[in-house]
């Protein structure tokens, strides 16, 4: 069962950006945050070929890989078509200003 | 239960007579922007959903089918809530009661109505032109009654020797049929080609067993004994027999319907820039409208005008259709002919031809004083896109003038556009090599879903959707496979992305003339469709707004990418390199010893010598990036911007400090340009090379600014790349002293830097905006070069260290993962 964790402040995460969230076990997470304050969580490894997306460019409710440039839309981890794939996403909410992950 | 009915939100209602190219894709560029706005009724006189007409000649010929060329299936309609009438044909618009009428008697109402009607083949007024088996070619179901024809008849003849004539008996004869083309003019595309091409084609058509009848007037169609037409006769009283007449002599636009409803036509539905008609709810694109006085009958220039009337009925109201310069191509296997522009001259025009009936080989190209704008090519088509693309831009073309007719790979600045050879590759021929797609799928994806533009061609295939130097190939296939439907964008008017409209050039005007700052400004003022843009526009919009405004705009770290964002180079692994600049490719043992250090404290898995004279440290994790820094920056290295779209190397030789032959003093001269420009970003990476003298050790000749050392001084050259295509650098001039070789490099690249989009490589920025032009601002203009001198120094006098600011504060952040114990 996964439980909500504290990850860090909605402002650690610079707007149209992304910060990298590690933990103990498991693969990377990559936390997005939108121009609009939307936070979004995918495991870090694009379905392409592997490449980090918190250090894609972050547009609309999107992010483009920074390996190949595929895009995969946040909010449901699925690949923007003419590429296909889907990569694995996490639920995050922001309370009050705090940005909680469940994992 | 008592709940007041609440009206269903009523859509305005667009109605659109015609189902064919102009309507439908105008229904589509509008679907793009305004998905929801309208309710749309289609009525379409064809029993057939919206299909491609300029592959009814590859249908007729047997190379393609019908179910081949649909374009929107009916699916399409349903999906998108698109109410469709095929087989109906409107025959009353009542602009009062705002409806039209069908002839089934059915009605709709419309709050805003498009026509596009298209035209009809031109019919001659000949007795007998209403016999069975007399037939125009236009439609799907003329091209069922010609294949019908062939199997059950004979002769053949088609009256009009024009490109749909040829296309047509070309057909006729491949299905078997005796065909004679019959022209009244003294040779064939009499006004394509003089009479030496023109025979030439007569020649190969004839090769493939057509036969012509040239300067014959027709005067009846005689019928026979079963009531179809049986002949042909001619005002000189020659008769030829005929199962089959197909008349190509020319289209007639279909404006009586808006003209009979009191709209206002003159040879075609008048309309002005947006499309709109004189009835303000009206619109009208396609064949049957004059604009300008023009109606044009081939798809490119209507696809222009759906996209205009598309954005006006969605309510945005930019973009206006200002006329089209257009090409041909004659769609007959074997045969390349291709014109496009102004092909016929005239006063003021000189004709540059080359003529090799041998060869079967015929170019003509027509210039007015130092443009190209029209160009004839016929037996090797292959430069055709070129041509093309030099009409559409306008280009001064002085400079390479008595080169021209020889094509792109001859006059030497091919650029990236791709060799001309597209047509005569064959099909497993790998075009793109980042994506590994050959020719034969590109060629497939046009055929089968209908491509017209190079933008399709990557959305569906990937091809030249990575590094784009295979996008110039791509182009010319798509020219070579559709022929006169695709026409590039002039260069200066191609959308930055697909976010909006605009091109590089209208974006950097706006930011300059409107005064704008912020990407948001940009997105505001330019009706962004997107909330903010895309990996495509955002770092363009960036470097726009910092090197506009270099004191006023504030860098966006979030709208560059990884590398320029983390100052480093990401690896496939997801690690990244990093390169200190060793200024001209010197070093001391003092930084050889602190790299070694970092390499060893760091666990830097690879050590190597690059291309660009300096050290690259391979596989360092991101989170030990800032410490890398502080080590190399603590023995005095800065950043060498190996990642940046910026000045990367100077490279440099020996030169006179050392060499037996050295003239001037390289590495001196190298290391003062890299520190004038350090921290310089620029719309692509920057390379220059010093070399002492005319041997050229340093490679200054492949450099986007290379300077040699000579006896009086030094040469320049610019221009040049190594990387996917090699262009030499051409000479600029020749300067004396230390401090001309700064102010001219640095003028030459804070022009590059003002005026160049992003992403163009100094080389390519000259191919469009010529040499010439650039001496004037640079060389021959001594206030404007210092001006931009000036400049160039005033933005960089607050470089500062990348690697030391961005490894406090804020900055830092990126680099340290959030650690959670979960
Ligand atoms: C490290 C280096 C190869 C080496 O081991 O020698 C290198 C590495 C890369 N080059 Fe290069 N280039 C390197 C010298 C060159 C040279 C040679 C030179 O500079 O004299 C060229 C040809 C000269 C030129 O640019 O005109 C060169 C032409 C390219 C190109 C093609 C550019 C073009 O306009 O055609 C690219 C692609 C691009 O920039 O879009 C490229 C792109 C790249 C990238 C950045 C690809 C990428 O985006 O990841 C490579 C990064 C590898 C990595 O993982 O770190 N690299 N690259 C060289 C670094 C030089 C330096 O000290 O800064
Ligand atoms: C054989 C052939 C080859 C061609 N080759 C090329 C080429 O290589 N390159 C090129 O650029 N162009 C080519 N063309 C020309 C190109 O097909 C036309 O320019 C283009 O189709 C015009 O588009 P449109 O929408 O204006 O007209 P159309 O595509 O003709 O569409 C008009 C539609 O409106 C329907 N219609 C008319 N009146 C009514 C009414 N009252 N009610 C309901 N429906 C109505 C018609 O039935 C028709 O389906 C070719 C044309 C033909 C016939
Ligand atoms: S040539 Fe350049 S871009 Fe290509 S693999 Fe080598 S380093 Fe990478
Ligand atoms: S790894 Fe993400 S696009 Fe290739």
């Amino acid at each position: 069962m996964s439980h909500w964790t504290l990850i860090c402040k909605l402002d650690d995460i610079p707007p149209l950006g992304s910060r990298i969230v590690r933990p103990e076990k498991g693969g990377d997470i990559a936390i997005f945050r939108t121009a609009d304050d939307e936070v979004f969580a995918l495991h870090d490894k694009c379905p392409h070929k592997g490449g980090p997306l918190s250090q894609g460019l972050v547009h609309g409710k999107r992010v483009a890989c920074p390996l190949h440039g595929w895009n995969i839309e946040l909010d449901s981890g699925q690949v923007v078509a003419p590429d296909v794939g889907h990569c694995e996403r996490f639920s995050v909410k922001v309370e009050q200003g705090d940005v909680w992950l469940a994992c | 239960m008592s709940t007041i009915p609440v009206p269903p939100a009523v859509k305005p209602r667009l109605v659109l007579i015609g189902n064919g190219m102009a309507g439908v894709r105008t229904v589509e560029e509008l679907l793009k922007i305004a998905p929801d706005r309208y309710d749309i009724t289609i009525f379409g006189a064809e029993p057939h959903p919206n299909y491609n007409r300029i592959l009814l000649s590859p249908v007729l010929a047997g190379e393609m089918t019908v179910s081949d060329i649909i374009l929107n299936e009916y699916d399409w309609y349903r999906q998108h809530g698109i109410t469709l009438h095929t087989g109906k044909q409107v025959v009353k618009i009542d602009r009062v009661a705002r409806k039209v009428v069908a002839d089934d008697g059915s009605e709709v109402p419309y709050d805003r109505l498009l026509i596009a009607t298209g035209s009809t083949p031109f019919m001659l007024p000949i007795p007998g032109n209403d016999l069975p088996g007399v037939i125009g070619y236009r439609d799907i179901k003329d091209t069922d009654e010609m294949i019908a024809a062939a199997t059950q008849h004979k002769h053949a003849v088609v009256i009009g020797g024009g490109l749909l004539g040829l296309e047509a008996a070309n057909g006729l004869k491949l299905r078997g049929m005796d065909v004679t083309v019959v022209h009244i003019g003294p040779w064939l595309l009499e006004r394509q080609l003089d009479e030496t091409a023109g025979r030439m084609l007569q020649q190969s058509l004839e090769a493939k067993g057509l036969k012509f009848l040239l300067q014959k007037q027709t005067e009846a169609l005689i019928q026979g004994e079963r009531g179809r037409v049986a002949a042909v006769r001619f005002k000189d009283g020659m008769q030829i027999p005929a199962d089959l007449v197909v008349m190509a002599a020319g289209i007639r636009p279909n404006y009586a319907l808006a003209e009979q409803s009191g709209i206002y036509c003159n040879r075609g539905i008048v309309v002005n820039d947006t499309m709109q008609t004189y009835d303000p709810k009206i619109y009208a694109v396609g064949e049957c409208v004059s604009h300008r006085g023009i109606a044009y009958g081939l798809v490119a220039p209507l696809f222009e005008q759906a996209k205009v009337a598309a954005n006006h009925l969605a309510g945005y109201g930019i973009g206006r259709y200002t006329g089209s310069v257009t090409s041909t191509k004659l769609k007959v296997t074997g045969i390349d002919l291709f014109s496009a522009g102004d092909f016929m001259g005239g006063e003021g025009t000189d004709d540059i031809v080359l003529n090799d009936p041998a060869g079967g080989v015929y170019k003509r190209l027509v210039l007015r004083q130092d443009k190209l704008v029209g160009a004839v090519l016929y037996g090797d088509t292959s430069e055709g896109p070129w041509y093309f693309q030099l009409i559409k831009d306008e280009r001064d073309i002085h400079d390479i003038r008595d080169q021209l007719i020889f094509g792109q790979s001859l006059v030497g600045d091919a650029g990236h556009q791709g060799e001309s050879r597209a047509a005569s590759m064959p099909d497993e021929a790998e075009v793109c090599g980042c994506n590994g797609v050959c020719k034969g799928t590109i060629v497939k994806a046009i055929k089968e879903q209908g491509l017209f533009s190079l933008d399709e061609v990557k959305k569906h295939t990937k091809a030249a959707s990575s590094c784009g130097s295979c996008s110039g190939l791509v182009e010319q296939i798509l020219a070579s496979t559709i022929g006169g439907a695709y026409t590039p964008a002039a260069s200066d008017k191609k959308p930055i992305c697909t976010c909006s409209e605009h091109s590089h050039q209208a974006v950097r005007a706006a930011i300059r003339e409107r005064r704008l700052t912020t990407k948001e400004a940009v997105f505001a003022e330019l009706g962004w469709s997107t909330a903010n843009g895309c990996e495509k526009c955002r770092p363009a919009i960036n470097y726009y707004l910092i090197s506009t405004w270099p004191h006023e705009a504030k860098d966006d770290p979030q709208s560059r990418l990884i590398n320029e964002r983390s100052h480093a180079n990401i690896q496939k692994d997801g690690t990244y390199s990093v390169v200190p600049r060793m200024w001209g490719g010197l070093t001391t043992p003092n930084e050889l010893r602190a790299i070694a250090d970092v390499a060893e404290k760091y666990q830097v898995p690879t050590v190597k010598v690059t291309g660009g004279q300096r050290i690259d440290l391979l596989g360092i994790k991101k989170e030990d990036l800032p410490g890398v820094w502080a080590d190399l920056n603590a023995a005095g290295m800065v950043s060498g911007h190996a990642y940046g779209k910026s000045i990367r190397t100077v490279k440099t030789c020996v030169g006179a400090e050392h060499c037996r032959f050295g003239t001037q003093l390289a590495m001196d001269m190298g290391v003062k340009l890299e520190k004038m420009l350090f921290d310089m970003y620029a719309p692509h990476k920057v390379k220059l090379a010093v070399s002492g003298c005319p041997r050229n050790c340093a490679e200054a000749g492949i450099k986007d600014v290379g300077v040699i050392g000579v006896d009086s001084g030094y040469e320049l050259y610019v221009g040049g790349n190594g990387g996917i295509k090699t262009e030499v650098a051409q000479f600029l001039c020749k300067v004396k002293s230390d401090e001309e070789v700064m102010e001219y490099a640095g003028a030459f690249l804070q022009l590059y830097r003002e005026e160049g989009w992003y992403l163009e490589r100094t080389c390519h920025w000259l191919e469009r905006v010529g040499l010439d032009y650039v001496k004037g601002q640079v060389v021959d203009d001594d206030e404007k070069r210092k001006a931009l001198h000036g400049r160039l120094l005033d933005s960089l006098k607050n470089a500062r260290d990348p690697w030391q600011t961005s490894r406090e504060g804020e900055a830092k952040k990126q680099f340290i993962p959030i650690a959670v114990d979960a």
